[in-house]
C-alpha cells in the first residue's frame, strides 16, 4: 500500500516557497502572471492503516502549529489535487539519489511502532495562469533537475516505491588486443574512460604482454588512476613552451615552477621553515603552535556544479572537507572558504544555449549547496568571493576549501601491510560514477543526459557522524593511515594507500545502498562520504564498537598485502588482478605544446560594451562620483552581505575577525580571523586574491596580482608575513590548444617568481582545465565558450595574539589617512576602464622587492599599535577603498589627491598618461583615484602615532603618502590642486549602491 | 559545589565543544555524551545537575528542525528528563537545543490541541547569521538572573517563535515566561511578540535561538576592533553570553 502525505502551509501562515517559485518565475521571464501553491510531502509505503499514518503525520511528519496535511492513498489514476486548482506537479528525487529526509523519517517512525517498508520525500506544486507547455517549461527551467530529480505531471503513475533487483555476478572482460586504434579511441569516449589514443594503446600493449584481455574493472581502474582529475597528467606534463621568457621544455611544469618554488623558499628560510608536508598529502600542512599544525586545500567542483548546482556545490565543499580529515592521521575541520565564478544573474533567458541552467539558478543553488554542508557540518565559512563574467555561462567555477588542525605527532601516516583496509561511513550506490574522469571532459548540451550519474547530492550529517568518529579513533591510535575517497572512490582511496605494499579487496564486502550495484559499479562509485582506514588487525574490534556506538557504518574491504599487486575479488572470483608499478607509472607521459603572447601594451581605447564580458554596470558619465557609483554597483565589487549571512561563519567559537565589519557589520573585512583554539590567543588568517578581467590581458599580471591581494588582505588584518603560505587553484579553457596551456605556462612561472621573491611557500594546489562549454546550436557549434584564465590563490596566515588585529572600518574622526605603496598608471583591466567601456592600458604589476618590505613594514606598525584601521586596495582602487572604510565606519574621508605622485606603469611601457574624453589634469586625479596597482594599502593613523609610523616606512624605504583624514561629516570628498573638488558624494549613496547590487532578497521581507 | 554538565550530542551537533568551554570557564565540569548513550541508559543523568542541548543539526533537521532528537527525547527520555527537572536541576537548550526543547514538549507540555507552540522557518526563508541586540524580561528564569541585555549572535533557518493562538502566548507572557526578546525593530526571523527565549514555569528549563557560548570573549564581539580597550589586557571584558553560563554555575554554589 502507497500512502500520500502532503504537507501545506497553515491557512494564517505564508506559503514561503510556493510565493518564492512563482517570483522566480517571472525573474527568469518564464511566465508573468502565475499563481503557484507549493507542498511539501511524503510517499509511504507498506503493510499501514489510515489511523498509523494520521500519528505519523501529526505527530512527526508535519508541524501541527503552522502546517496542515492531506492524507491519501495512491491509486493509479486517483486524484491528487486536494481540492485545489491548478496543474500538478510532483518534483521526486530520483531513485538512487540520496533521500536523507526520507531515511530519519522512516527511522522515527519505528519510535510509533510504525514500520513503513519504504518512504521517499516529494514537492508538489499547483500551478494556475500557465498553460501546458509553460508548465512543462517551468518544471524543467525551475522546479526540477534532471539530473537528480523526476516530474510527474498530474497523478503519480506508479503505486509502489520498491526498486532495485539482486545483482548476479558476471566477468565481462574488454577484448582490447583485437582493437583498432579508432576502436580505441570509440571504446575511450564511449565507455567515458576519457583517455588519449597513446593512454589506450600503452593498456593494449601492456594486456597483449600478459596475453589475456583486460576485466572492465581494470580498464576503468586504469583510467581512474590516469585521470586528469587524479594524476594532473597535463600539468604534470612534459611542455615545450615558448613565451616572453624564451624557449623553455619542461619535463614536468608543476614540479619545475610550483614546487621549485617551494623547495627554494624553504631553503631560503632555513631555520625559520614552517612546512610540514607540502604537495604530498590530501592537503598541505604548517606548523601552527607548539602542540598543532594546520593544513589547507581548496578544491574545485565546476562540471557537477554546471550539471546540478546545489548537489556539485554540496559535493565539492564535503569533498574538500574530507581532504582534511584524510590528511595525516586526520585534522578536525576548522573553516571553509568558497569562491564562485558566475555568469552575470541577469541574463535573458532566451539568450540561453540548450543545456545551460540560467545563471540565477546556478547561484541560488550553489549558495545553498555550500551553505547547507558547511553549515551543517559545524564549520563556519569565513572568507570567499564572487566574481562575474559572461564566459561562465555553462561553465561556473566553484571553489571550495578547508582548513584543518592536526595534532604535531599526527600529521603523517603510514599504511601497514597486514593491515585491514577498512571503509567507513556512507553507503555506496550508482551516484558519481565516473566523476573523475567525467571531469576531465569538456562540457557540451549533452553533458547533462551521458554524464547525469556524475551528480551526487550529500549528506552532511553522515560526514559529521564520520568525523566524530574519526577524531576519537585518532587520538585513540585506532589506525595507521586514513585517505578520504575523493574522486574515483575506492579505487582512488585504496590504490594510493596501497601504492607502495599491495592490496587485496573483496568487492562483495561494500555495503551498497541498494541492490544491483555491479562489481565494477560498487569499485569506482563516488558516493560521498566515505573514508578508507589502515587498520592494524588486532585494534579492529576497538574501532568498529566505537564506529557502532555513534551508528556509523564501518567495514572491513580487505587486507593491505606486501604484493606490490592490486587484486580485487568478487564473491571470491577474480575481477582484477593489476601490477601498482604500473597503475602509477605505467602512463605514457602527456607531451604538450604551450605558446604565449602578451599583447602589446596600447593607450585606453573606447570599445562596445559586447567586447566586455566582465561588465556587469556601465558608469552615467565618466565623472569620477558616477564612476565611484558605477563601480561600486558592479557585481564583483558589490557587496556579498546575501551570500555571507547564510554561511554560519561563527560556529566552533573562534571568529574574531568577521567576513562583514563596521558599526553596522556590513563593511567588506580583508580577510577572516579566528582562533582554532578557544582556550588561546593565537590567531588564523584566511584570505584570497583573484582577478580574472587582468588575465585577458596577461596571465602574468593576474597572477602577481592574486598573489599579492591575498597576501596583501592577509597582512591587512594582522597576519605576519614570515608565517603566510598559498595555496594556487587554476582554472583554465582546453590546454590541449597551445595558446591556452601557455598562458597557463606564464602563469605559474611568475607563481614560481612570486613565491620566491616574497619568501611566502606554496603549500598545495590544484587544477581544473578544459573548462569550455561547446554549445549545439547552429553557429555557435565550431565557437565552444571557454572561461578566461581564472586562477584563484588562497592565502593562510598567523598571528602570535589576535589582540593585535584590525579591521578595514574606519574609527575616529581627525586620525590621518596614509596611502601606503605607489599609484602607477595602471588601468588595463580595471573597474574604470570596464564601467567606462575602454581597453588596453597598463595592467596591474608588481615589484617585488618593494611589495614584500610593504607587507613587513605594515606588519610591524600594525604590531605596535599605530594604526585604527588597514583597508587593501584591490578592484576601483583608492576611491573605492576610501568610500568602503568611511561607510563601514559610519564616518567621512576627506582624500587630499595633490599628495599623491603618480609614477609611470613601468620602464618597458612609459606610456604617456591619456585617457579617452578625460582632460590631462583630470586624467592625472583619475589614475590617483581608480588605478589598481598593487601592495598599497589605506590607512588610518591617530596624529599621535604618526611620527613613529612614518618612521617605520622610511626606514623601510617604501613609499608613504599622507593622503587624508577621517572627518565627521559622513560624505567622501577628494580634493586635488588649487583646492579643486574632484569628487564629493555622501556615504549612504555610495553603501546603498554598493549593498543593493547583489542582492536576491531573503533579508527581513 | 562545582555542578557537572551534560552536554548531550547526537548526530549533527556541532556546537558541543564550545559550549562545554564556556560552562568550564564559568566554572562548571562538563562531559559530552552521546545520545545513544542516554538511550541505553537514562540513568547516567544522575550524576550531573545541568542537561545542556547545544546548537547544531541533530539529524540534519531532517523533516523540522530538532524534530527528530525531540521524537527520541518523547518516546525514550521523556521520564529521566522530568525526574531531572523535579530534581531542582538546569536545563538549557540553545539553538537546536531550543528548537528540540520545545517540539519533545519539555519547555512547553502539549494540551488537548497539541502542541502550544513551535519555531517556525524565518520568515525569510533563509538560514541567517547576524548579531542582534537582547532584552530580558521578569526575573524568573535563573539563567538570565541579574541580566537586563544583551548582544549576541543568531545563527539558524527555523527559529520564528509561534504560538497556536494569542491565547496560548497570552498565557506565557502572562506567566513570565517569554523571558529573553529580540529588540523589536531588530526581529531577525519574524517571531511572535519577538520572543527568543522561553522557559518552563520553574524558570530551571530555558531555550532560545541566540548563542550566549559565541560571545564569551570580547574578541567574538563584531565591533570588538572599535574598542580602544583592544590594546590593553582589561580583564573585565568578556562576553555578554559569560553571563548565561555563571548564572547556571552559580546557581549551584
Amino acid at each position: 500500500m502507497l500512502w500520500e502525505v502532503d504537507i501545506f502551509a497553515a491557512p494564517d501562515q505564508p506559503d514561503v516557497i510556493g510565493k518564492d517559485t512563482a517570483a522566480d518565475a517571472k525573474d527568469l521571464g518564464l511566465s508573468e502572471d502565475l499563481q503557484l501553491e507549493f507542498a511539501r510531502g511524503y510517499l509511504i509505503e507498506g503493510n499501514l492503516t489510515q489511523e498509523q499514518i494520521e500519528t505519523a503525520t501529526t505527530r512527526l511528519l508535519a508541524d501541527m502549529v503552522v502546517e496542515r496535511p492531506v492524507i491519501m492513498q495512491v491509486q493509479m489514476g486517483a486524484d491528487t489535487s486536494c481540492s485545489r486548482s491548478g496543474k500538478v506537479v510532483y518534483v521526486l528525487p530520483k531513485p538512487g539519489v540520496t533521500d536523507t529526509v526520507a531515511d530519519n523519517a522512516k527511522k522515527a517512525m519505528r519510535d510509533f511502532q510504525i514500520e513503513a517498508d519504504a518512504v521517499r520525500t516529494f514537492k508538489k506544486y499547483w500551478i494556475q495562469g500557465a498553460t501546458d507547455d509553460e508548465t512543462k517549461r517551468l518544471a524543467q527551467k525551475l522546479l526540477a533537475n534532471d539530473a537528480v530529480e523526476q516530474t510527474v505531471f498530474g497523478a503519480l503513475p506508479f503505486d509502489h516505491l520498491q526498486f532495485g533487483t539482486p545483482y548476479k555476478f558476471s566477468l565481462v572482460l574488454v577484448g582490447i588486443r583485437a582493437m583498432s586504434d579508432g576502436e580505441l579511441e570509440a571504446l575511450s569516449k564511449k565507455g567515458q574512460l576519457f583517455l588519449s589514443l597513446t593512454e589506450m594503446r600503452t593498456i593494449k600493449d601492456y594486456f597483449v604482454k600478459l596475453d589475456r584481455d583486460p576485466t572492465d574493472i581494470e580498464l576503468e581502474t586504469i583510467a581512474q588512476t590516469w585521470s586528469e582529475h587524479c594524476s594532473h597528467k597535463t600539468l604534470a606534463g612534459r611542455i615545450s613552451y615558448s613565451g616572453p621568457e624564451g624557449n623553455l621544455t619542461f619535463n614536468n611544469m608543476l614540479k619545475e615552477t610550483i614546487f621549485a618554488a617551494t623547495v627554494q623558499v624553504r631553503k631560503n628560510l632555513g631555520p625559520l621553515d614552517f612546512c610540514v608536508s607540502v604537495f604530498s598529502d590530501n592537503a598541505g600542512v604548517v606548523t601552527f603552535d607548539k602542540e598543532y599544525n594546520v593544513c589547507f586545500k581548496v578544491e574545485t567542483h565546476n562540471h557537477p556544479s554546471a550539471l546540478e548546482p546545489y548537489g556539485g556545490a554540496n559535493t565539492g565543499i564535503g569533498g574538500v572537507i574530507r581532504d582534511p580529515m584524510g590528511t595525516g592521521m586526520g585534522a578536525k575541520p576548522i573553516c571553509n572558504t568558497d569562491v564562485f565564478c558566475f555568469a552575470p544573474p541577469e541574463f535573458e533567458s532566451s539568450d540561453l544555449f540548450a543545456g545551460v541552467l540560467h545563471p540565477k539558478r546556478v547561484i541560488k543553488g550553489v549558495v545553498a549547496g555550500v551553505r547547507d554542508y558547511g553549515n551543517r557540518m559545524g564549520i563556519p565559512t569565513v572568507n570567499g568571493a564572487v566574481y562575474f563574467d559572461r564566459r561562465y555561462l555553462g561553465n561556473p567555477l566553484v571553489y571550495c576549501g578547508n582548513v584543518g588542525l592536526i595534532p604535531v605527532d599526527q600529521s603523517f601516516k603510514h599504511p601497514q601491510s597486514g593491515d585491514y583496509i577498512v571503509a567507513m561511513g556512507g553507503r555506496t550506490g550508482r551516484d558519481g560514477i565516473h566523476g573523475a574522469t567525467f571531469s576531465s571532459a569538456e562540457l557540451t548540451s549533452e553533458s547533462e543526459t551521458l554524464s547525469g550519474g556524475a551528480v551526487q547530492i550529500g549528506n552532511a550529517i553522515t560526514e559529521k557522524m564520520m568525523l566524530d568518529v574519526l577524531l576519537e579513533a585518532r587520538d585513540r591510535g585506532l589506525y595507521n593511515a586514513v585517505t578520504d575517497c575523493g574522486a574515483g572512490g575506492f579505487s582512488s582511496a585504496v590504490g594510493e594507500m596501497g601504492e607502495k605494499i599491495g592490496a587485496e579487496v573483496n568487492l562483495d564486502a561494500i555495503p551498497v545502498k541498494y541492490e544491483g550495484l555491479s562489481y565494477t559499479e560498487c569499485w569506482i562509485s563516488e558516493a560521498q562520504e566515505r573514508m578508507v582506514f589502515s587498520v592494524p588487525k588486532d585494534k579492529w574490534p576497538e574501532l568498529k564498537a566505537l564506529a557502532e556506538s555513534e551508528d556509523v557504518e564501518t567495514v572491513i574491504l580487505g587486507e593491505f598485502k606486501p604484493t606490490g599487486r592490486l587484486l580485487l575479488l568478487y564473491e571470491g572470483n577474480t575481477v582484477a588482478d593489476l601490477d601498482m608499478e604500473f597503475m602509477h607509472n605505467g602512463r605514457p607521459p602527456v607531451v604538450r605544446q604551450a605558446v604565449y603572447q602578451t599583447e602589446a601594451v596600447t593607450q585606453l581605447v573606447p570599445v562596445d560594451a559586447a567586447a566586455l564580458p566582465g561588465l556587469t554596470v556601465t558608469a552615467a558619465t565618466n565623472e569620477p562620483g558616477d564612476v565611484l557609483l558605477a563601480i561600486v554597483s558592479s557585481l564583483n565589487v558589490a557587496s556579498k552581505h546575501w551570500v555571507i549571512r547564510q554561511y554560519d561563519h561563527e560556529v566552533q567559537g573562534g571568529s574574531v575577525i568577521k567576513p562583514l565589519v563596521g558599526v553596522q557589520c556590513d563593511g567588506p573585512g580583508d580577510a577572516a580571523v579566528l582562533r582554532p583554539r578557544v582556550s588561546s590567543r593565537r590567531g588564523l588568517v584566511i584570505s584570497c586574491g583573484m582577478n580574472p578581467h587582468y588575465g585577458d590581458y596577461d596571465t602574468g599580471c593576474m597572477t602577481a596580482s592574486a598573489i599579492d591581494e591575498a597576501v596583501r588582505n592577509a597582512v591587512a588584518v594582522g597576519a605576519n608575513p614570515a608565517t603566510l603560505a598559498i595555496l594556487d587553484n587554476f582554472c583554465w579553457g582546453n590546454t590541449d590548444k597551445p595558446e591556452v596551456l601557455g598562458s597557463l605556462v606564464h602563469s605559474a612561472l611568475v607563481c614560481r617568481e612570486l613565491a620566491v621573491g616574497f619568501g611566502i611557500p606554496f603549500v598545495s594546489g590544484k587544477d581544473s582545465l578544459n573548462n569550455e562549454f561547446r554549445p549545439k546550436e547552429e553557429g555557435f557549434r565550431d565557437h565552444p565558450i571557454s572561461i578566461p584564465p581564472s586562477l584563484l590563490i588562497s592565502a593562510m596566515g598567523q598571528v602570535d595574539d589576535v589582540k593585535n588585529c584590525v579591521t578595514m572600518d574606519l574609527k575616529e574622526a581627525g586620525n590621518l589617512l596614509y596611502q601606503i605603496g605607489e599609484t602607477k598608471n595602471e588601468l588595463g583591466g580595471s573597474h574604470y576602464s570596464l564601467v567606462n567601456c575602454l581597453r588596453g592600458g597598463q595592467t596591474p604589476t608588481v615589484d617585488i622587492d618593494t611589495a614584500r618590505r610593504t607587507f613587513y613594514a605594515v606588519h610591524q606598525a600594525i604590531n605596535e599599535s599605530l594604526v585604527r584601521s588597514v583597508h587593501d586596495m584591490s578592484e576601483g582602487g583608492l576611491a573605492v577603498c576610501a568610500a568602503e572604510m568611511a561607510f563601514a565606519g559610519g564616518l567621512g574621508a576627506k582624500l587630499w589627491l595633490e599628495h599623491l605622485p603618480v609614477a609611470s606603469a613601468n620602464e618597458k611601457n612609459n606610456l604617456p598618461l591619456a585617457i579617452p574624453d578625460v582632460d590631462d589634469e583630470l586624467a592625472q586625479d583619475v589614475v590617483r583615484l581608480f588605478s589598481e596597482s598593487n601592495s598599497r594599502f589605506l590607512v588610518e593613523v591617530p596624529i599621535d602615532c604618526s611620527r613613529q609610523f612614518e618612521k617605520i616606512f622610511a626606514e623601510a624605504n617604501v613609499p608613504l603618502y599622507q593622503v587624508g583624514k577621517v572627518a565627521e561629516a559622513p560624505e567622501l570628498v577628494a580634493t586635488s590642486n588649487d583646492e579643486r573638488t574632484v569628487l564629493r558624494l555622501p556615504t549612504a549613496t555610495i553603501k546603498a549602491a554598493w549593498l543593493k547590487a547583489f542582492d536576491f532578497g531573503g533579508e527581513y521581507k | 559545589m562545582k555542578p557537572n554538565v551534560l552536554i548531550l550530542r547526537a548526530p549533527g551537533t556541532n556546537c558541543d565543544i564550545e559550549t562545554a568551554y564556556a560552562f568550564e570557564l564559568a566554572g562548571a565540569t562538563t562531559k559530552r555524551i552521546h545520545i545513544n548513550r542516554l538511550l541505553e541508559n537514562s540513568a547516567l543523568t544522575d550524576e550531573f545537575q545541568i542537561l545542556c542541548l547545544p546548537g547544531g543539526f541533530s539529524y540534519g533537521d531532517d523533516i523540522a528542525a530538532g524534530r527528530v532528537l525531540a521524537n527520541q527525547v518523547r518516546h525514550h527520555l521523556s521520564n529521566a528528563i522530568h525526574r531531572f527537572r523535579d530534581a531542582g536541576k538546569l536545563i538549557l537548550g540553545i539553538c537546536n537545543g531550543f528548537q528540540i526543547l520545545i517540539k519533545s514538549g519539555i519547555l512547553l507540555a502539549d494540551d488537548a490541541q497539541g502542541a502550544g507552540a513551535t519555531l517556525a522557518w524565518n520568515r525569510s526563508g533563509m538560514y541567517t547569521d547576524r548579531w542582534v541586540n537582547l532584552t530580558v524580561t521578569g526575573d524568573k528564569c535563573v539563567f538570565l538572573r541579574n541580566i537586563q541585555s544583551m548582544y549576541l549572535p543568531i545563527a539558524h533557518a527555523e527559529g520564528k517563535f509561534i504560538g497556536r493562538n494569542d491565547a496560548v502566548v497570552d498565557q506565557l507572557e502572562h506567566e513570565g515566561r517569554l523571558v529573553l526578546k529580540y529588540r523589536h525593530d531588530e526581529n531577525p526571523n519574524g517571531a511572535m511578540r519577538d520572543v527568543a527565549g522561553l522557559c518552563d514555569e520553574t524558570g530551571r528549563v530555558f531555550g532560545l535561538m541566540p548563542h550566549p557560548e559565541r560571545h564569551i570573549d570580547r574578541t567574538q564581539h563584531p565591533r570588538w576592533t572599535r574598542d580602544l580597550r583592544v590594546h590593553t589586557d582589561d580583564p573585565a571584558t568578556a562576553g555578554d553570553g559569560m553571563a548565561v553560563f555563571k548564572n547556571a554555575v552559580e546557581y549551584f554554589a
